[in-house]
């Protein structure tokens, strides 16, 4: 394996590809692959993994996403109402509502096990990022929470053919 | 220091004085004036807090002016107890955490312990399934690459080439954000295959998690650039002269030595021994690309720099072929809901991009493995590092850990 | 008595502001070589950041540990200070625009400059501290080998131009019509740079700093203003180092077009204009290079440049006395 052998002393090869980038840093021409973060946002994939976010009408307390979330991080308490039958003389059919649905965000590995094995497609996963809190507490994220993350769901998008 | 010398000198007065006395005479020829002053050895304690060991490494080590003697590693500042934790978690969630090993290149590490699982359950991987894993390992490969690049270059003195390395890594990141929506932990193995959909049922907000639009033509700009930037990495680093001063004859590894103490990986090559596991998987399909093994003659700094950078050109040229020659098919083998892998125990090795990684599972045919070994590289390659420091200069020990590229989670798992 | 103090308040202001020029050259020369934009929200784009910076040091705690040396390792950065404040007094911006033009003048700032030496050894040594003690050692060795050649690439000049006071030198050079650089010392102008900059401690020579290896080395434990000071101290040395180059070998503040009565007004500029153009110079090759191990850097020093600077001072005075 041969070893790189420049014509010019390398440092003086050096010294050239240092000031390039500098001119290219400064001119207009070029784009700068910085983002000035508090005031302009990068544009993030469609995929990441940033929230969770919930459909209350489609859960059923079923307790899968409890039980397979690798931390324990998610928290649900429901109970069962009686519902009318649906044809009269028919026996009473029940149905679940939820009473507490909390993610802990200070557990929570963003692995996505808890969106992928839930059966009723009540939860989604959300690019939004911005949600840090000073008070450790505050990252309990509960119902209605979750719920309002459900607007940032994007749409599916195309797929490579 | 003052003191000892003191001391020192004292010392030499006694014992002149001793040879001197009548009744010491007969004792003449044996007397003798050392003129060297003797010194002690500092204990240096280059700690757990360190800009350069690459997280928390402790080495202890007997320092004379610069040279340094007797190195003893300490270890276990990270021990985050995978094997324990492997124990009480099924598949899917260990696969969660396994790509936490080696945090610099997370879908490195998923990929042997699904296909132990797969092994065990002899379950017939889809070729699409295989293709997509390649091209992610392979980017995994160049990412982890870039951060050697521009840190080594740190810590030998030249402060902007991490700049321009992570410039470039961000493009490959990504990638595999996009495609996995994970950017370091991707968790995107599943036992039969790749991710097939975000959910298990077929509503309109939840899609299948194949490659994106747009995907071949972001990953042709990406693997272009990375090949330029490794090219700029041998102007602006690899010639120059201060950087082969730096790093030539220094830390020399004979591959006598290395194969003793089962170090893999670029250190290996770089030794001379034309050793890649990448052509044993079978697991992956590396026998349809070719791609050229880079080896390096003295096992130096200097080669395993090299090494690195040529190895991340492959990867780039594998990843523009496998985009070429991509098949078309399911994303997942059909396998069971609840999957239960059935009793046995098996050993599969891969090729991470810092050595060789292997995970022992032992199944007894529950969720999860009854236990799990984890075989890591990082952990091997520091074993010679009290060989390679024996009477190195000070800063020859940060040329060559840095060289050594570990990453502290894969050494303490 | 009023003009000591015109003349005290000056060689201050003009340390300062020598230091803030090129802090905002290395630190934005930096950031735009490595392709980011740099301190942008302090003030106009980021460009008053030293006058931020200033102000942080001074209102930090100042923490001595409780087991250094504490009078040498209060006054240690003292000593480096003075010995970059006082060369500020010899470098002249015009024949008449010069704090003090002493005789001796290039004498008088190679001695104070080499002051600076006890001040880091006894930071490192001072502190309690192991890494700082090996900094320190370090950067005695380093400072003491590379005065040689610096002092001896000096005295071509010297000789060349019959006269150690800063004005004569670029008077001479006036009178020759070509700045030393082209006119026979171009091999003492780069023994000197290299020299400058291994006494300035900057990569690629900054094994007593060390910044991946000693975290800061001899500097490790100072905090608030002494950390300034030495911080401050190093940028000063820099620009003055720099305009000591310019002046000595690169003609100072004559350039040949210009009328020389208005010479008071163009002079600091065009000198300005000159330290600046090596400052960058040395921007660039700090942010390019890495860095030399110790042995290295004594084997540059002792057997490469000091022997090549005895080769020039013979060449110098042979053509000197022959022609």
């Amino acid at each position: 394996m041969k070893t790189f052998r420049p014509k010019v002393p390398g440092f003086l090869v050096g010294i050239k590809i240092v000031i390039i980038n500098m001119l290219k840093t400064l001119s207009p021409f070029h784009s700068k692959p910085n983002v000035n973060y508090p005031f302009e946002k990068e544009k993030v994939a469609p995929r990441a993994r940033g929230v969770i976010a919930l459909d209350q009408e489609a859960c059923t307390s079923c307790m899968l996403c409890a039980r397979q979330c690798p931390d324990w991080c998610i928290y649900i308490e429901g109970h069962k109402e009686l519902q009318p039958p649906s044809k009269p003389g028919g026996r009473q059919r029940s149905r679940a509502v939820l009473d507490r649905f909390d993610i802990d965000y200070a557990l929570c590995m963003y692995c996505g096990i808890c969106v992928e094995v839930c059966p009723f497609d009540a939860l989604f996963w959300s690019p939004e990022y911005e949600y840090s809190e000073f008070n450790m507490g505050d990252m309990l994220h509960d119902k209605e929470r979750l719920d309002d993350w459900l607007q940032t769901v994007p749409d599916p998008e195309g797929l490579e053919s | 220091m003052l003191r000892e010398c003191q001391k020192n000198q004292e010392a030499i007065n006694l014992q002149m004085v001793n040879t001197l006395d009548p009744q010491n005479m007969n004792n003449f020829s044996e007397a003798s004036v050392s003129i060297e002053i003797e010194t002690e050895d500092m204990t240096l304690n280059i700690g757990p807090q360190h800009p350069s060991t690459h997280g928390v490494l402790r080495l202890v080590a007997k320092v004379d002016g610069e040279k340094v003697h007797d190195v003893k590693p300490v270890l276990g500042y990270m021990h985050r107890g995978y094997e324990k934790l492997a124990e009480v978690r099924s598949y899917p969630q260990i696969t969660t955490l396994v790509n936490r090993i080696d945090w610099v290149a997370g879908f490195s590490n998923e990929i042997p312990f699904i296909a132990g699982a797969e092994r065990l359950m002899e379950i017939e991987v889809p070729e699409r399934a295989k293709h997509i894993r390649l091209i992610l390992n392979e980017m995994a490969r160049i990412s982890s690459h870039f951060v050697f690049n521009g840190a080594y270059a740190l810590e030998v003195g030249a402060l902007t080439p991490i700049f321009y390395a992570m410039e470039d890594r961000e493009r490959v990141l990504d990638l595999i954000e996009s495609v996995t929506g994970g950017r370091f932990h991707p968790n995107f193995n599943r036992i039969g295959g790749v991710k097939p959909a975000a959910g298990a049922g077929p509503t309109s907000k939840k899609n299948i998690q194949d490659l994106p639009a747009g995907f071949y033509r972001d990953t042709k700009v990406a693997m272009e650039k990375v090949i330029k930037a490794a090219d700029q990495f041998q102007n602006l680093i690899g010639g120059n002269e201060v950087f082969k001063k730096r790093t030539k004859n220094v830390g020399i590894l004979t591959p006598e030595i290395a194969e003793a103490y089962g170090v893999s990986g670029p250190i290996l090559r770089a030794s001379g021994v034309k050793s890649d596991l990448r052509t044993h998987t079978d697991y992956l399909p590396y026998d349809q690309f070719d791609f050229e093994i880079p080896v390096g003659e003295n096992g130096d700094c200097y080669d395993r720099w090299d090494v690195r950078v040529k190895e991340m050109v492959e990867s780039a040229k594998i990843v523009l072929q496998a985009i070429d020659s991509m098949p078309s098919g399911p994303l997942q083998a059909k396998v069971p809901k609840v999957i239960k892998v059935p009793k046995g125990r098996t050993y599969v090795r891969a090729e991470n991009p810092k050595g060789e990684m292997g995970y022992y599972i032992i199944s007894d045919g529950g969720l999860g493995p009854y236990r799990l070994k984890v075989r890591t590289a990082s952990f091997s390659n520091i074993s010679i590092l009290p060989i390679m420091l024996e009477g190195a200069l000070l800063p020859d020990l940060i040329a060559i850990m840095g060289s050594l590229d570990f990453v502290l989670g894969d050494v303490d798992r | 008595m009023t003009d000591v103090l015109i003349k005290v308040g000056f060689l201050a202001l003009a340390a300062l502001n020598g230091a803030i020029i090129f802090t905002i050259m290395d630190v934005k020369g930096a950031s735009w070589m490595q392709r980011r934009p740099g301190p942008l929200h302090v003030g106009l784009r980021g460009f008053i950041f030293p006058v931020a910076e200033i102000l942080k040091f001074v209102q930090k705690e100042d923490i001595i540990p409780t087991e250094v040396d504490r009078p040498v390792f209060k006054w240690a950065p003292a000593y480096v200070m003075v010995s970059c404040v006082a060369l500020f007094a010899v470098v002249p911006m015009s024949p008449t625009l010069v704090v003090a033009d002493i005789e001796l003048g290039v004498f008088f700032a190679l001695a104070i400059s080499s002051l600076g030496t006890i001040g880091v050894l006894t930071a490192g040594w001072s502190s309690a501290n192991k890494y700082s003690l090996m900094g320190g050692l370090r950067a005695a060795g380093q400072l003491i080998a590379y005065e040689l050649p610096l002092i001896l690439a000096v005295v071509g000049v010297v000789i060349q131009a019959e006269t150690m006071s800063l004005v004569g030198i670029v008077e001479k050079q006036i009178e020759w019509g070509v700045p030393f650089v082209f006119g026979g010392q171009l091999i003492g102008f780069l023994i000197f740079m290299v020299a400058a900059t291994a006494e300035m401690m900057r990569v690629p020579f900054d094994m007593p700093i060390g910044e991946s290896e000693l975290t800061m080395g001899f500097m490790t434990e100072y905090s608030g203003i002494r950390f300034l000071i030495f911080y401050i101290s190093e940028y000063m040395n820099m620009f003055i180092l720099c305009a000591i180059a310019s002046t000595l070998f690169l003609g100072g503040y004559h350039v040949p077009l210009l009328p020389t009565e208005w010479v008071n007004f163009y002079g600091p500029v065009v000198l300005l204009t000159k330290t600046a153009i090596l400052g960058f110079i040395l921007v660039a090759i700090r942010w390019s290079q890495p860095r030399f191990r110790e042995d290295q850097l004594q084997n540059l020093a002792w057997k490469i440049l000091i022997p090549a600077s005895l080769v020039n001072i013979l060449v110098t005075a042979i053509m000197k006395v022959g022609f």
